[in-house]
């Protein structure tokens, strides 16, 4: 069984947030403009954030690009009410947008916030409308759920069907995410971990990796690879 | 079939007398309330109608004001269980003139808490899918089964005490209108007050007044896991059931001061809820406040003494930082004004202890939300800090709550006796009896001429 899992090499991210863009627009997450931005409400499921070490003079600012966890153990499944979102047989972590009730238990059991909730109704400027991804799979969610990256499952659905349609069977380096897809620096890495012959699989035992909050035992599957 | 040559005695007409006759003060405050709650209510639609944006909320802080609501609803419906359970079961004389106060204040905070988690809610049309989907991992359905079950019980053990009082008012009410002769004739189940009704009746009561109290004290437990069973700072620790179960009775002793407090003015009832119940509960609270302070000082003292930070950042948070005003505010209300007050015998009185219990009603809200917000400000993924600050409309919601909760207890208390008159009745004769023993000894003893 495949166990996706990304990794991301910190010395070639140079947080340009193309990640965060392609996101948006395979995703189709809504636009909050500015007034909602101020008040902490964007959505963005892969969020470049940054953080600040030290006191000046002698300051480091390190960015983490952050998609969802996809944990192994995650905490957001345990405390949904409703099993709304849920741990698919290949280790993707989803939400069904017709189930949630939108308690906004698992926003605050995430101990990555990669969670986010639709506070209005979904909203674009009239330009970005025409460039909606049309896949029925990422339709805009309606306001009052809660919604965040799920490995592009999507593209994972297409690849499959072209597999398929092609009459060969499917092979984990068939697709991709967006993020990866995009990736500028070129520092993200997408495939299967439990194969030990995969990229991934294998840069995730490497001495630099490292995973966020680790001490949680969540198990997370994206690993990072450490600066410097 | 009214009984002509009945005589209503000095209690039952005083305490029937309010839901006979309604002042005019009893319409003004029910006009400001209505004022209120319908205040609220258009708020609520509204945010229904633009979703969950109207309020303050914001990521990190998903959670805010409707969830300390919660917290301190389901806390106050606390008051019913400690005071008729707890003191039927240890055979307080001194509780009779208030359990049926505790209880109703039980049933209403109960429902109010309820309706705290469907306001909150971003799909509140889909509200019983935790019926149909529940899963029971979720803390979430600990909670709605608990608080299910403490409301069933103690909506049963708010009735099974008033039958009799329901069958007098069936009998001798005759003034009232048809519908609620029609009420209370269907409530009363036939009681005709024989022997054996009364045995099996008791048997009732006494059953549930057990039952009630491992009952509520899961239900504050649970609420508190909610919590408790997050990895978020501050939040993820083993004291919190307890502590929410402490705060939950401290609280509901301090609301059934003030509603006992109110409905004893409005209603005339002096002459039965008077000294006693004030001192004896006054010291109760007063208990109470110290019980708090030190699971308080517990939980404080062993997070400041360690040394992990992302708990020392929300420690911070609350006692030197933004909610820093909170936190002393709640010092003050829950502990040192209470015990300003009720230490003193002098203090125990109605008016003192009034003064004290609004206090911690306010101290104790103060509490909820300083446990709920402060967390979520501070998560551990070293984010920068995020500001909550509730708007408008969560603030109408819950004024509107409050006053919801005060008409629906004033409401009740003008159709059902605010007194359990039978009770009341039943502890006079143990009283006379208990006298004419105590007299007949002493006549014994001079006999006998020790
Ligand atoms: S907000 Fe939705 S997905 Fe999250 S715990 Fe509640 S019901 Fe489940």
């Amino acid at each position: 069984m495949t166990r996706w899992g990304m990794v991301i090499d910190l010395d070639k991210c140079f947080a340009c947030q193309s990640c965060t863009a392609a996101c948006r627009m395979e995703n189709n997450t809504p636009v909050a403009g500015p007034d909602q931005a101020e008040r902490e409400r964007t959505i963005l499921w892969n969020e470049v954030l940054p953080f600040e070490e030290g006191e000046y003079p002698n300051v480091t600012l390190t960015f983490i690009p952050r998609p969802c966890q996809h944990c192994d153990n995650p905490p957001c499944v345990k405390v949904c009410p409703v099993q709304a979102t849920y741990i698919d047989e290949e280790g993707i972590v989803l939400v069904d947008y017709n189930r949630c009730i939108g308690c906004r238990f698992c926003t605050v059991a995430c101990p990555y916030q990669v969670r986010y909730f639709n506070w209005y109704a979904p909203e674009w400027p009239e330009e970005l409308k025409e460039h909606l991804n049309p896949d029925p799979e990422v339709a805009p969610r309606p306001k009052g759920v809660v919604e965040k990256c799920t490995f592009c499952v999507q593209r994972r659905r297409k690849a499959r069907e072209q597999a398929e349609a092609e009459g060969r069977p499917f092979n984990p380096t068939d697709f991709i995410p967006a993020c990866v897809q995009t990736c500028t620096g070129k520092a993200r890495y997408f495939g299967d971990l439990d194969d030990p012959n995969s990229l991934v699989a294998k840069l995730a035992k490497s001495p630099r990796a490292f995973r966020l909050q680790e001490e949680m035992g969540t198990e997370p599957k994206v690993y990072y690879l450490k600066q410097g | 079939m009214m009984d002509r040559t009945y005589q209503e005695s000095e209690l039952e007409r005083t305490v029937l007398s309010p839901l006979r006759q309604t002042s005019p003060q009893f319409w003004l405050a029910m006009a400001v309330l209505g004022a209120v709650f319908l205040w609220g209510a258009v708020m609520l639609v509204r945010q229904w109608i633009l979703g969950l944006g109207v309020t303050g909320l914001n990521r990190p802080v998903y959670w805010g004001i409707y969830l300390a609501n919660f917290v301190f609803f389901i806390g106050i419906s606390h008051a019913g269980t400690l005071i008729s359970a707890i003191l039927r079961v240890t055979q307080a004389e001194w509780r009779r003139p208030i359990t049926r106060i505790a209880e109703a204040i039980t049933f209403f905070a109960l429902i109010l808490g309820l309706l705290q988690i469907w306001i909150d809610m971003g799909r509140p049309e889909r509200v019983f899918y935790p019926l149909i989907y529940g899963r029971f991992q979720s803390p979430f359905l600990w909670d709605f089964t608990c608080i299910g079950v403490y409301l069933l019980s103690s909506t049963l053990y708010l009735y099974l005490p008033m039958i009799p009082d329901l069958a007098r008012m069936r009998d001798h009410m005759t003034d009232a209108p048809a519908w609620r002769r029609r009420l209370y004739t269907l409530l009363a189940l036939g009681w005709h007050g024989s022997h054996e009704q009364h045995r099996r009746l008791e048997k009732a009561i006494s059953i549930m007044a057990i039952l009630i109290i491992p009952i509520a004290v899961s239900v504050h437990t649970v609420v508190s896991w909610i919590f408790g069973m997050t990895m978020q700072p501050m939040w993820h620790s083993t004291i919190m059931g307890p502590y929410f179960v402490v705060g939950a009775i401290f609280s509901g002793i301090a609301m059934l001061f003030i509603f006992m407090t109110i409905i004893r003015r409005a209603w005339h009832l002096e002459k039965w809820i008077g000294p006693k119940q004030y001192n004896y509960l006054g010291i109760l609270l007063l208990v109470m406040s110290a019980f708090w302070a030190y699971f308080t000082l517990s939980e404080y003292l062993t997070t400041g003494y360690g040394s992990i930070i992302h708990e020392q950042e929300v420690l911070h948070a609350k006692l030197s930082e933004e909610y820093a005003p909170w936190f002393w505010a709640m010092l003050i209300c829950n502990f040192v004004i209470p015990f300003a007050i009720l230490v003193w015998r002098k203090g125990r009185t109605p008016t003192g202890t009034f003064i004290a219990a609004l206090a911690i009603a306010v101290g104790m809200w103060i509490e909820r939300f300083t446990i709920v917000a402060p967390s979520l400000t501070r998560p551990s993924l070293g984010f920068e800090k995020v500001l909550y600050a509730p708007t408008i409309t969560e603030v109408a919601i819950t004024a509107g709550s409050v006053a919801f909760f005060a008409i629906l207890f004033l409401l009740f208390f003008k159709i059902f006796p605010a007194i359990s008159v039978w009770e009341v009745e039943e502890g006079e004769a143990i009283e006379v009896v208990h006298r004419q023993a105590e007299a007949l000894a002493r006549q014994k003893a001079i006999l006998t001429g020790s």
